[in-house]
C-alpha cells in the first residue's frame, strides 16, 4: 500500500513538473471550468437570493388572514366586523395593555420609477393598524421616525428606499390626489416588508374609497402551537368566511415558482456548459498523456503498476478542475455575492427588492461540480495512459 | 531559364551568420560557388560545414548575411518573401531527408500540393501527378497514406512532388540518409535518370561517399567554405 | 476552394479533438440560441408592438380601475382613431397552478385593435351571439384539451359576483390563431358585457384602454393630450406607446437583458480559450508540416488564410450544428407551453449567431496562425533534425 502510495505521489509529482510546458493548455481547461462554475453561483445567487428574502420574512407564531378563496392580499377582503371578530379569536398574543396583537391591514400598489432604469415599477404600499410593530417583531427604523397615525405620513423599507426614487427622508410622494410625506426608512430583518412603504391603515383607506374595509389581519400568536387553536375558532365561526395561513408558510409558497424556475434554468445553462467544459478538459487531459506517453512507458518498464498511472493522471486533472473551481466559485462571490436589485413578486404584482446570495452551501456545490468534471475529463486519458503499450511507446522517437 | 551552356547558379562571396545567444556564429564564410545548368553536383562535408545552410540559400529558404545568389540570372537574396515563395513554387524542387510528407494525405494528394498553387485546372492537375508519379515508378501506389508506405516509396513520393512543377533546378538534403542500401542505390538511379534524361539540375547535400560518387562533380565544404579536398 | 481539402485533412487529423470541440462550440452556439428565445420569451419582442397602440392606464397603477365611460372622452380626442377596453380577469381554472392570461374585451373593436389574433367569420359571428362565449388561443386549448363548444367553469378571487360566488362560467365559441410567430396563442378572451353583468363590485371599471392613433409619429403629442383630458379627475391617467409599456414591464422582473447577456459571455470566453486552444496545440504539433508547405512555396498570407479557415471551419461547423439544434428545438413550438408560451430563436438573434460563429472562427485562429505565419522556413525544418 506504502509502495503504491509512493508510486503514485512519484508519478504525479513528474506530471506535475511538466505543467509549466502545457500551461496554455491547462490554464485554458481550469478556466473553462471557472466559466461553469461562475455561470452555476451567479444564477443560483439570484434564487438564494430571493429565497431567503421571503425565508426570512415569516415567522410561524404569526398567522395571516384572509377572505377564503382568496392566495393573496391582493383579491382578498375583509370587513371592520370581520376585523374585530379575528381580533377576538383565542391562541392571540396581546401587549402589556392587553389589547391583542392583530394588525387589519390595506394593501395596494402605486408606481414609482426604479432608481436603475428610470422606468415605472409596481411598489407596494400598506396600510397597517398600531399593532402591526409589535405583530412583526422586526421592525428597526434605520432613518427618522415612525408615521404618526391619522397623518398623511409614510415610512419607507430600506429595500424600497434604495430601489426606487424618490422615497427619501422628507420628500412626498404623490399618489393621484394625495401628498404623502415620507418620514422614516426602516428594516425588517431582510425580509418582504423592507420593499414596502407603510402608512396608517386608517388614512389609506379613504385616500383609495375603500370605507371601511380591509384586506388582511396580521395576528401574533401565543405560540406556534396556537396556530390550530386560532384557526379552528374562525373557520368554525359562521360569522366569518376567512382563511388563515402561518406567515412562513404563506411566504414560502410565494418564493417556490420564481425559485424553481430560476433554478432549473440556471441548473440547465450549467449543466450544458459543463458538458463543454470537460470536453476542453479531455483535449487537455489527452494531449498530456500523449506529451508524456514515452516518460509514462519508461516509468511502466521501470516496474512502476498501471493503477498509479491512471490515479496520476486523475489527480491532475481534479487538481485543474479544483483550480478552476476554486477560481470560478472565488470571482462568482466578489462579483455577486450581495448585489442588490429588485424583481416582480406574481403573486402580490409588485416588487420585491432583494440580493444575490452566494451562500457557503452553493460555493461547496459549486466546487462538487468542478471536481466532477475533473474526475470525468481525466478517467478516459487515465484509461489510454495504462493501456500505452511499453515497447511500443519506447521506441517512438 | 538559360541555355545549357551558361551557369544556372552563381553564389559571390556569400556570408551567413547566426546568433546564438551572446556568441555569433558564422555558418558560411565568403563562399563563391558556380554551378553549370544540368549539373548533378554533391556536396559533401562533415556536420557543422555549411551544407545545409547552403541549401537552404540556394532553395530561397533563407537569405545569406551577406553577398549574392543568383539562380537562373535572377538575385533571390533580394526578393520579398512573398516573391520569394512564388519562385520557389515555379523553379525548385526539394527532397528532404525525412520526406517530410503530409501524413494526412495521399500519396497523390502529397504530390498535388504544389500544384495548387498554379493556375491548372483540376484535370490537369491529376495529370501533372499522375505523370510525376509515374516517372518515380509509383503509378500503382497512389491512394496509399504515407504510413502505409516504405521509406524507399515515400521518399519517391517526396521527388515526384519535387518534379510535379517541372522545376529547373532540385534540391536533395540528404535523401539517402534515412534508407537502407538497396533503397538508397534506387533513389539515386532515380535522380540520376532525371538528371540524364529530364535535364534536371540537381545539388544533393550528402555525407556518404557512396552516394557522392554517383554525381558528375562533388566540392567539399568545411567551416563554410569550399576546401581543396581531393574527390573521393 | 481547390484548398478545402487542406483544410479538412488537418481537422481530420485527430478526429477526437475535433469532435470534442465541434460540440463544445456546438454547446456554446445552442445555448446562444435557447437564451435567445428566453430572453425574448421573458421580455417579449418589442420589435413587434405596434407603434400607433398606446396603452392608457390609471396613473397611480396598473392594478388601479378607470371608468369605461372615459372610451367615448378617448375616441373624441383628434388623432384617436380606435379606443378599446381590457380587464385583467386572473381566471383560475381547477387550480391556481394552471395559470393563463384571461380578459373580458369588446369582441368587435378588440379583434379590429389586434389584427395579430386571427380568428374566422364563423367564430367571430358566434362570439357575438353567444352572450356568455370565449374565444381562446390555440395552444391554451391544447393545454387544456378543450373543444369549440366546451363549458369552462373559472374561478377569479378578484372578480366575485354580488353574492360573493367567484364561479363564472363560459362557452368556447372559438379559437384564434398567431398571425406572428411572436404572438402568445395562451390567452383567454371573453365578452365585457357577460363580465360586467355578472361582477358584486366597481361595475364600469375596466383595468386599460388600447388606444390606436392615426399617425404613429404624433403618439407622443397625442399621449400628452389625452392624459391631460383627465388630469385633476379622480381617475388620472398615463398613456404610453406599447413598445414601452412591454419594455417597462420586462424590466420589472428584472434587468433579463444583462443577466443573459453575463451569461452568455462568460459561455463564450470559455469556448473561446478551450477552442482557441485546441487549435493552437494542433498548429503547434504541424511546425514541420507548415515549414514544409512554406518550402513547396505556399506564402505567409496563404498560410496564414489556411489556420484561419480551419479555425473559421470549425466555428461554423459547431455553431451551425448548435444553433440549429437550438432553433430545430423551439420550431415546434414552446418546449414549457404553460411556463413560457411564445419561445422560438428570432431571426435577428439567428443572424446575431452567424457572425458570432466568424467572428468566434477568427479570434480563435488569430494566435495560432499569425505563428504559423511568422515562422520561419528553416527553423521549421531544421526543428526535426
Amino acid at each position: 500500500m506504502l509502495n503504491w502510495l509512493s508510486q503514485i505521489s512519484a508519478i504525479t509529482l513528474a506530471n506535475l513538473k511538466t505543467l509549466p510546458e502545457r500551461r496554455g493548455a491547462a490554464v485554458a481547461a481550469a478556466v473553462g471550468i471557472a466559466g461553469v462554475v461562475t455561470v452555476l453561483v451567479g444564477v443560483l445567487s439570484i434564487a438564494e437570493g430571493f429565497q431567503r428574502v421571503l425565508a426570512v420574512s415569516g415567522s410561524p407564531d404569526v398567522a395571516i388572514v384572509l377572505r377564503s378563496g382568496s392566495d393573496a392580499e391582493m383579491n382578498s377582503g375583509l370587513t371592520h366586523d370581520d376585523t374585530r371578530l379575528i381580533a377576538d379569536a383565542p391562541g392571540l398574543a396581546r401587549n402589556a395593555a392587553n389589547l391583542p396583537l392583530a394588525s387589519a391591514e390595506l394593501f395596494v400598489v402605486i408606481n414609482l420609477p426604479k432608481r436603475s432604469t428610470g422606468t415605472d415599477a409596481n411598489v407596494p404600499l400598506r396600510g397597517v393598524s398600531p399593532a402591526a410593530f409589535d405583530v412583526r417583531g422586526n421592525l428597526m427604523m434605520l432613518e427618522g421616525r415612525r408615521f404618526e397615525p391619522g397623518k398623511n405620513e409614510v415610512i419607507v423599507g430600506a429595500g424600497a428606499a434604495r430601489q426606487f426614487s424618490g422615497l427619501d427622508v422628507g420628500k412626498t410622494v404623490r399618489v393621484g390626489q394625495t401628498e404623502w410625506v415620507v418620514v422614516g426608512v426602516f428594516a425588517a430583518g431582510g425580509g418582504v416588508a423592507e420593499s414596502e412603504i407603510w402608512t396608517d391603515a386608517a388614512v389609506l383607506q379613504p385616500a383609495y374609497h375603500r370605507g371601511d374595509t380591509y384586506q388582511a389581519v396580521y395576528a401574533k400568536l401565543i405560540s406556534a402551537e396556537a396556530f390550530h387553536t386560532f384557526t379552528d375558532a374562525l373557520t368554525t365561526n359562521p360569522q366569518l368566511s376567512i382563511k388563515a395561513v402561518r406567515q412562513s408558510d404563506f411566504y414560502a409558497d410565494q418564493s417556490t415558482q420564481l425559485v424553481g424556475f430560476v433554478k432549473g434554468i440556471g441548473i440547465t445553462i450549467a449543466a450544458l456548459m459543463a458538458v463543454g467544459a470537460l470536453f476542453g478538459a479531455l483535449n487537455t487531459m489527452y494531449s498530456s498523456v500523449a506529451a508524456r506517453t514515452r516518460e509514462i512507458a519508461t516509468l511502466r518498464a521501470l516496474g512502476f503498476g498501471s493503477s498509479p498511472v491512471v490515479v496520476s493522471v486523475l489527480l491532475e486533472s481534479l487538481a485543474l478542475a479544483l483550480a478552476g473551481g476554486v477560481l470560478g466559485a472565488a470571482g462568482a462571490w466578489l462579483a455577486f455575492d450581495g448585489h442588490t436589485t429588485s424583481t416582480m413578486n406574481w403573486q402580490t404584482f409588485s416588487q420585491v427588492a432583494f440580493a444575490f446570495r452566494v451562500s457557503p452551501a452553493l460555493l461547496v456545490q459549486a466546487i462538487l461540480w468542478a471536481a466532477m468534471i475533473g474526475v470525468l475529463g481525466g478517467l478516459f486519458p487515465a484509461i489510454r495512459a495504462a493501456r500505452i503499450p511499453i515497447a511500443a511507446a519506447l521506441r517512438e522517437t | 531559364m538559360t541555355t545549357d551552356q551558361s551557369p544556372l547558379i552563381r553564389i559571390a562571396d556569400v556570408d551567413k551568420t547566426y546568433r546564438r545567444g551572446a556568441e555569433e556564429i558564422r555558418v558560411l564564410a565568403g563562399l563563391s560557388l558556380t554551378v553549370q545548368c544540368g549539373e548533378f553536383l554533391a556536396l559533401m562535408g562533415p556536420s557543422g560545414s555549411g551544407k545545409s545552410t547552403l541549401l537552404n540559400l540556394l532553395g530561397g529558404l533563407d537569405r545569406p548575411t551577406r553577398g549574392t545568389v543568383e539562380i537562373g540570372g535572377e538575385r533571390i537574396d533580394a526578393l520579398s518573401d512573398r516573391r520569394l515563395a512564388g519562385w520557389r513554387a515555379r523553379h525548385v524542387g526539394l527532397v528532404f531527408q525525412f520526406y517530410n510528407l503530409l501524413p494526412v494525405m495521399t500519396a497523390e494528394r502529397n504530390v498535388e500540393l504544389p500544384l495548387l498553387l498554379t493556375h491548372l485546372s483540376k484535370a490537369d492537375r491529376r495529370k501533372h501527378v499522375a505523370t510525376a508519379l509515374a516517372i518515380v515508378g509509383l503509378a500503382h501506389r497512389t491512394s496509399h497514406y504515407p504510413r502505409q508506405l516504405s521509406g524507399g516509396e515515400q521518399q519517391r513520393v517526396g521527388i515526384a512532388r519535387a518534379i510535379v512543377t517541372d522545376p529547373t533546378l532540385l534540391l536533395c538534403d540528404e535523401p539517402t540518409g534515412d534508407l537502407d542500401r538497396k533503397s538508397g542505390d534506387e533513389i539515386l538511379s532515380l535522380l540520376q535518370t532525371l538528371n540524364r534524361e529530364q535535364g534536371k539540375t540537381i545539388i544533393m547535400v550528402t555525407h556518404d561517399p557512396h552516394a557522392s560518387s554517383r554525381a558528375s562533380r562533388t566540392v567539399h565544404l568545411d567551416k563554410g567554405q569550399l576546401s581543396a579536398a581531393a574527390p573521393a | 476552394m481547390k484548398f478545402l481539402y487542406l483544410v479538412a485533412c488537418n481537422l481530420r487529423r485527430k478526429k477526437l479533438r475535433t469532435l470534442l470541440t465541434l460540440l463544445s462550440i456546438g454547446i456554446a452556439f445552442f445555448l446562444f440560441g435557447l437564451l435567445g428565445a428566453l430572453k425574448l420569451a421573458l421580455t417579449g419582442d418589442v420589435s413587434i408592438a405596434n407603434a400607433d397602440r398606446l396603452m392608457t392606464r390609471h396613473k397611480v397603477s396598473i392594478i388601479q380601475m378607470i371608468p369605461i365611460s372615459y372610451q367615448a372622452r378617448i375616441a373624441a380626442i383628434p388623432g384617436v382613431s380606435g379606443v378599446t377596453a381590457q380587464t385583467w380577469f386572473g381566471g383560475i381554472y381547477q387550480d391556481p397552478k394552471n395559470f393563463f392570461a384571461s380578459m373580458p374585451v369588446e369582441p368587435d373593436e378588440f379583434l379590429k385593435m389586434y389584427p395579430e389574433f386571427v380568428v374566422s367569420d364563423a367564430h367571430r359571428q358566434a362570439w357575438r351571439t353567444t352572450r356568455n362565449g370565449a374565444i381562446v388561443g390555440r395552444t391554451l386549448m391544447e393545454r387544456f384539451n378543450w373543444k369549440v363548444g366546451d363549458r369552462i367553469p373559472l374561478s377569479a378571487p378578484i372578480w366575485r359576483h354580488a353574492d360573493g360566488r367567484d364561479a363564472w362560467e363560459f362557452e368556447i365559441v372559438g379559437t384564434y390563431e398567431a398571425a406572428r410567430k411572436s404572438v402568445d396563442t395562451s390567452q383567454f378572451f371573453f365578452r365585457y358585457d357577460y363580465f360586467d353583468e355578472g361582477r358584486g363590485q366597481n361595475k364600469g371599471t375596466i383595468s386599460w384602454f388600447a388606444v390606436r392613433v392615426s399617425d404613429a409619429a404624433r403618439a407622443d403629442a397625442i399621449s400628452a393630450a389625452l392624459d391631460r383630458e383627465f388630469a385633476n379627475s379622480a381617475y388620472e391617467t398615463k398613456t404610453e406607446p406599447e413598445a414601452a409599456m412591454m419594455q417597462g414591464f420586462a424590466q420589472q422582473v428584472g434587468d433579463i437583458g444583462a443577466i443573459i447577456t453575463g451569461i452568455l459571455g462568460a459561455v463564450f470566453f470559455t469556448i473561446l480559450l478551450v477552442s482557441g486552444n485546441t487549435i493552437t496545440q494542433g498548429v503547434r504539433e504541424r511546425t514541420e508540416e507548415i515549414g514544409v508547405l512554406k518550402a513547396l512555396g505556399f506564402t505567409n498570407t496563404l498560410v496564414l488564410g489556411l489556420v484561419l479557415a480551419e479555425s473559421c471551419l470549425l466555428a461554423v461547423l459547431g455553431g451551425v450544428g448548435g444553433l440549429g439544434a437550438a432553433w430545430l428545438m423551439t420550431i415546434g413550438g414552446s418546449p414549457l407551453p404553460s411556463l413560457l408560451p411564445v419561445f422560438y430563436v428570432p431571426t435577428p438573434h439567428l443572424m446575431l449567431g452567424a457572425g458570432l460563429m466568424v467572428a468566434l472562427g477568427l479570434i480563435t485562429g488569430a494566435l495560432p496562425a499569425l505563428q504559423a505565419m511568422r515562422l520561419g522556413v528553416s527553423e521549421a525544418l531544421r526543428r526535426q533534425a
